[in-house]
């Protein structure tokens, strides 16, 4: 028993020694990492709804041939005009085409949303094919864009992330060269997710241990609550803030008061 | 018999109303007031009552105002809001934005009370700049009411103020924002910014005594400043009696329009339920400030499209008007000249408006008394200055939207503020000359009318063949609003009585040369019996 503990010993004693421990360290530090990287990505993969068949990636492909190709390249990989695809995932495409701004009407200083070219199965074949050229942020499930979440921790998030381009009752706002940050009124949760996940445009993007999926549905809900609820107060005008309602003072304000002056020094007839 | 209980029960109807006023009169010796301001005469034009706006919308606001403090809270203490805004529930706030959300939603009228003050506040200071345009295109400064400009002039920097002090309550983040931009411009005064800032807010922004502080002057400091003004304001109007426009019978000496009593305090009382009514309307049916959506102060966030009030537009514009990088570090100060230039800039703006009184009437030498207004194409000078100050303060005002107009127009920012950049210097001079030429051309066409008629669009052919269009002439009273008016000839540069030119001198003929060279006489009667005998 004694001798067998000590061989046992010696024998863990040659196993650290052995000329391959280090590699085989090397091998698991590697691994762990990689697997605990992999794990908190895993925050947003637990968020994917795609189930895609080989038959949709086909069916992409040839529509992305005739559609996108001239600007994205044959492959997806980029041309002067416009970026690679490979690795943008399907929420950016489901996104980009889901909203009319790809296939773009012009080039201007960004793409501007339209009615959408394509239809939902068509958007979901092509976000299939440019999910399959390399991993990105894919569609999200329903339970995170759904608007269940907590309204005033979203509406905190909002204005902390997204109103100082958005606008906070996300009426949108002007940036630099022409280009603008879009109105909110209106876009669905699902596209709102994406958005945040992929950065479209100009916008940055919002991972998941910057907002976390439960933030992000948090934000969606906040979003939909303003839209849902109008304004206590009354009319909106806009959402725009003060210059709306200084305009507004001057000329239906003003304008229907000095009217009425008009009325009451006016001579009988 | 009815008829005796009639008679005698209006004749006690009238002892009773005439013992009443008795017995008021005895003990306030009230009919000699009643006597002196019944019968005070009132001219009757729309243009008259712009002023009746501000007094009106201020009156709303004192009531309203008054509601407001029995609820809200000048406290930044930190509490956690309860109410029944459901995406504030649960966040972190001062107690005073945490009393303006009760307001809004758990008080009842609260909401409709504070937008009826906050619309009512935008409409005080829009109709004080109404009525200043009004004052200034008419020459209803001129002697002897000078004193009376500076003191409207007074008025409207008051109510800016009281705006701005107010917008700055409710602690969300537009107020917030906009009580930073103050701080920096506060904090860019060479050497002493930064010992005010922090004396202002108490230590480092935004601390928390600001509230406290700004609530102090919107309700005490600055109310009791805008009512003395006020009083001294009206006190004036009565003093100097109302000015009047050209028309028959209207004179330097007298004024033609309704007494107070009956019509005119009929009148006034009716139009300031008509305000009231309009600002009520307006406030139940449009939202103003929903700072449920803005949210708590917060100093990182800055939302897109945060500008100030209206009336604080022009400033805010300014700022954003203004080159960057305009700054230097010199004996060891930072000089941010990107402050100090635009606050120069609308600091000089303003003290111009406030003096312009003084300025024409140094200019002209004119130092007779005016009671008769006139007609802005008759002061083609003025008329054109005016419009080129229009001109700055209006692409001013526009710069502070610059984000707005870039998203809705589809233009760029930098081209908008580029634009607009041109537009603040080249604007008011172009605005001067095309304002100045059409009131000349006007000039001329009412010289034309006046002399000659206006065409009837009659053609009567001539026995010898000739086609001509008749002419009809104005009566004697239309005539006479178009011809009475006077000009003033730039002045000769004489020597004083030493024998010498002065500088200041010069610079007076100078600018009555510039002011007055291009003008129209007045028709003369030979003119108009000679333009009779011409058709």
């Amino acid at each position: 028993m004694r001798e067998t503990k000590q061989k046992n010993a010696r024998k863990r004693k040659a196993g650290r020694r052995h000329p391959l421990a280090t590699v085989a360290l090397i091998v698991i530090g590697l691994g762990l990492t990689g697997g605990a990287y992999a794990t908190f990505n895993a925050t947003g993969s637990s968020a994917d709804a795609t189930t895609s068949s080989a038959s949709d990636v086909t069916a992409g492909k040839q529509l992305f041939q005739a559609n996108c190709a001239s600007c994205h390249g044959i492959e997806a990989q980029g041309t002067d005009a416009a970026p690679s695809l490979i690795g943008v995932g399907a929420a950016a495409v489901d996104f980009q085409v889901g909203t009319g701004r790809m296939p773009m009407a012009m080039s201007g200083p960004q793409a501007e949303q339209k009615p959408a070219q394509f239809s939902q199965k068509e958007t979901d074949q092509l976000a299939a094919y440019v999910a399959s050229l390399g991993p990105g942020p894919s569609i999200p499930l329903r339970d995170v864009t759904d608007g269940n979440g907590d309204a005033a921790k979203g509406a905190e998030l909002f204005r902390v992330n997204c109103a100082m381009c958005h606008n906070v009752a996300g009426a949108g706002g002007a940036l630099t060269e022409g280009k603008y940050a879009p109105p909110l009124t209106g876009v669905t949760g699902k596209h709102i997710y994406e958005a945040m996940v992929t950065g479209p445009q100009n916008m940055p993007v919002f991972n998941d241990r910057n907002i976390t999926p439960e933030g992000k549905r948090d934000i969606i809900t906040y979003l939909q609550f303003i839209q849902a609820n109008p304004s206590p107060g009354g009319f909106e005008l806009g959402s725009l803030g003060p210059v709306a309602e200084g305009l507004f003072i001057w000329i239906f304000g003003l304008g229907s008061i000095v009217a009425l002056t008009v009325w009451i020094t006016a001579k009988s007839n | 018999m009815t008829a005796t209980t009639a008679a005698e029960t209006t004749a006690k109807k009238r002892s009773f109303t005439a013992a009443a006023s008795n017995y008021i009169d005895e003990r306030t010796s009230i009919s000699g007031v009643v006597k002196e301001f019944g019968r005070k005469i009132f001219p009757d034009h729309w243009s008259f009552l712009l002023g009746e706006i501000a007094l009106y919308s201020f009156i709303v606001i004192l009531i309203t105002g008054t509601f407001l403090t029995f609820f809200f809270q000048a406290s930044q203490a930190e509490v956690i809001y309860h109410g029944s805004w459901v995406p504030l529930k649960g966040i972190q706030m001062s107690a005073a934005m945490n009393s303006t959300l009760n307001i809004s939603f758990d008080i009842r009228g609260g909401l409709l009370v504070r937008q009826i003050h906050h619309w009512a506040a935008l409409l005080f200071v829009a109709s004080i700049g109404l009525h200043m345009l009004r004052i200034f295109f008419t020459g209803a400064f001129r002697k002897p009411r000078e004193l009376n400009w500076v003191i409207g002039f007074t008025l409207f920097v008051l109510a800016m103020a009281e705006g701005f002090t107010g917008y700055s309550l409710p602690d969300d983040l537009l107020s917030g924002n906009g009580l930073r931009i103050i701080d920096g411009l506060i904090k860019g005064i060479p050497v002493v910014g930064t010992w005010i800032s922090f004396l202002l807010f108490g230590g480092e922004f935004p601390g928390t005594a600001i509230v406290g502080r700004l609530y102090t002057l919107h309700i005490l400091l600055l109310p009791a400043l805008v009512v003395a003004f006020i009083a001294l304001h009206l006190v004036f109007v009565v003093v100097h009696k109302h000015t009047q426009y050209a028309g028959p019978g209207r004179t330097q000496q007298n004024v033609s329009g309704f007494p107070i009593l009956p019509v005119y305090a009929a009148k006034a009382g009716g139009f300031f339920f008509i305000v009231f009514g309009v600002v009520a309307l307006m406030a139940s049916l449009f939202t103003i400030n929903p700072i449920w959506l803005y949210g708590p102060y917060d100093p990182s966030p800055v939302s897109a499209g945060t500008q100030p009030d209206w009336y604080i537009g022009f400033a805010d514009g300014m700022l954003r008007l203004i080159p960057p990088h305009w700054e230097f570090v010199w004996l060891d100060r930072t000089w941010s000249w990107n402050i100090i230039v635009p606050v120069l800039i609308l600091v000089v703006f303003l003290v111009v408006v406030a003096i312009y009184p003084f300025v024409e009437a140094w200019v002209t030498g004119d130092k007779r008394e005016h009671h008769i207004l006139d007609r802005p194409r008759n002061q083609a000078t003025r008329t054109a200055i005016g419009a080129a100050g229009v001109t700055f303060y209006g692409t001013m005002w526009a710069a502070a939207s610059s984000d707005l107009i870039a998203t809705h127009f589809k233009l760029t920012m930098e081209g908008v503020i580029h634009t607009l950049q041109f537009t603040l210097i080249l604007g008011p001079i172009v605005a001067y000359f095309i304002t100045k030429r059409i009131c000349i051309a006007l000039q001329k066409k009412d010289r034309s009318v006046a002399l000659h008629g206006y065409e009837s669009g009659r053609i009567v052919k001539l026995p010898g063949g000739e086609f001509i269009e008749v002419h009809e002439q104005l009566d004697e009273y239309e005539r006479w609003r178009l011809v009475s008016y006077d000009t003033y000839q730039p002045l000769m540069l004489r020597p004083n009585s030493r024998g010498k030119i002065t500088f200041v001198n010069r610079l007076r003929a100078g600018m009555s040369r510039w002011l007055f060279e291009d003008r129209l006489e007045p028709i003369t009667k030979g003119e108009i019996e000679s333009g009779h005998g011409h058709h």
